[in-house]
């Protein structure tokens, strides 16, 4: 996989354009089961990623990775801002500036045990991993973009009948369950516009 | 945000809430006096309730001693954000700073109060934690 600039640039409007256009549902999603600030705070940290280009671009693939991660680090504010920027810091660390899926899939394992670690977590407790861990299960046995973007969805959906055990939704204990992880969906939206713009530009 | 010299551990306290941090922080100068270097922070990097992690950064920097800092947090994103925080200080200072698994104002007292006596940053974050377990 090799992005050009015009790519790279292309794959940062996408990842803030999902995040900014449904920060109201994830604000919901939030207000059911959390502080109600997921919305807010994710389009705050890519309104600040946006804001970065046409610079940002500039850079190659793994130091554009870790640009996005630092800029998430200080500009969302809420756990999700270590969680989701440690991933992508993680990702551009491991990266080579012209990746094949190999070396993305141990990337990716990489960034997920990092997110891990940084948030005590597993999968199976109602956070981001609940996605993260399932779509990489089918990254790394060669599922194609489909396989991986359907993944995504019905991951997050999968993590509404959960209980919650880490996050502000586990003050809640029971009554966690029924909604969905709003870190779970704004995930499954980041996976499903980066699948949606590679697959573009694979064709393109 | 305010700071002493005075060779002790440093305090540094990180709420949601601007107000209830330096609230916090008003109750530990009240205790000890300007004998801990002490800084607090607190809401987002928009002023709304939130914890932000160039805000941390900074607060550690005005509590910095040569003794180390304990960071005192109220909930999750004020953890991780102080977490992740510690982990891009410079080397050096890294292993200097710890996180205290107490509750944000009274832990503040008690660890203020027990690096005011001089003690070492292990015992310091040990009576905020033991306090109430």
């Amino acid at each position: 996989m090799s992005l050009d600039r015009e790519a790279r640039e292309k794959l940062v409007r996408a990842l803030a354009h999902a995040v900014i256009t449904h920060a109201d549902e994830l604000t919901s999603l939030d207000q059911a089961i959390g502080d109600g600030d997921h919305g807010l705070n994710m389009k705050r940290g890519f309104a600040a990623v946006l804001a970065a280009l046409p610079g940002l671009a500039d850079k190659p693939l793994p130091e554009m990775l870790k640009t996005i991660g630092m800029t998430l680090v200080m500009k969302v504010g809420g756990a999700s801002g270590p969680l989701v920027g440690t991933f992508f810091m993680e990702l551009g660390k491991a990266l080579s500036e012209t990746p094949g899926r190999a070396e993305f899939v141990a990337a990716a394992d990489k960034a997920i045990a990092a997110v891990k670690a940084r948030g005590r977590s597993d999968a199976g407790q109602k956070t981001l991993l609940d996605v993260l861990v399932p779509v990489q299960a089918v990254l790394a046995e060669g599922g194609d973009a489909a396989a991986i973007a359907a993944e995504a969805s019905r991951a997050a959906d999968r993590t509404i009948p959960m209980l919650a055990i880490r996050g502000r939704a586990s003050f809640l204990g029971e009554r966690s369950i029924g909604h969905m992880d709003p870190g779970s969906r704004s995930t499954a939206l980041l996976i499903n516009a980066a699948v949606a713009t590679l697959v573009s530009e694979a064709n393109s | 945000m305010s700071s002493s010299n005075s060779g002790n551990v440093g305090i540094v306290i990180v709420s949601h809430s601007p107000k209830v941090a330096e609230g916090a922080a008003d109750m530990v100068r009240q205790m000890v006096g300007n004998a801990v270097p002490l800084a607090w922070t607190g809401g987002d990097v928009d002023g709304g309730l939130g914890t932000n992690v160039a805000g941390i950064l900074e607060a550690i920097e005005a509590a910095w001693s040569q003794a180390g800092v304990a960071i005192l947090v109220d909930l999750g994103g004020a953890e991780t954000n102080s977490e992740m925080a510690v982990d891009m200080l410079p080397e050096d200072r890294r292993t200097r700073v710890v996180v205290c698994n107490a509750p944000v104002v009274e832990g503040a007292v008690i660890a203020a109060t027990e690096s005011s006596g001089g003690s070492p940053l292990a015992a310091v974050k040990r009576s905020a934690e033991e306090f109430y377990a």
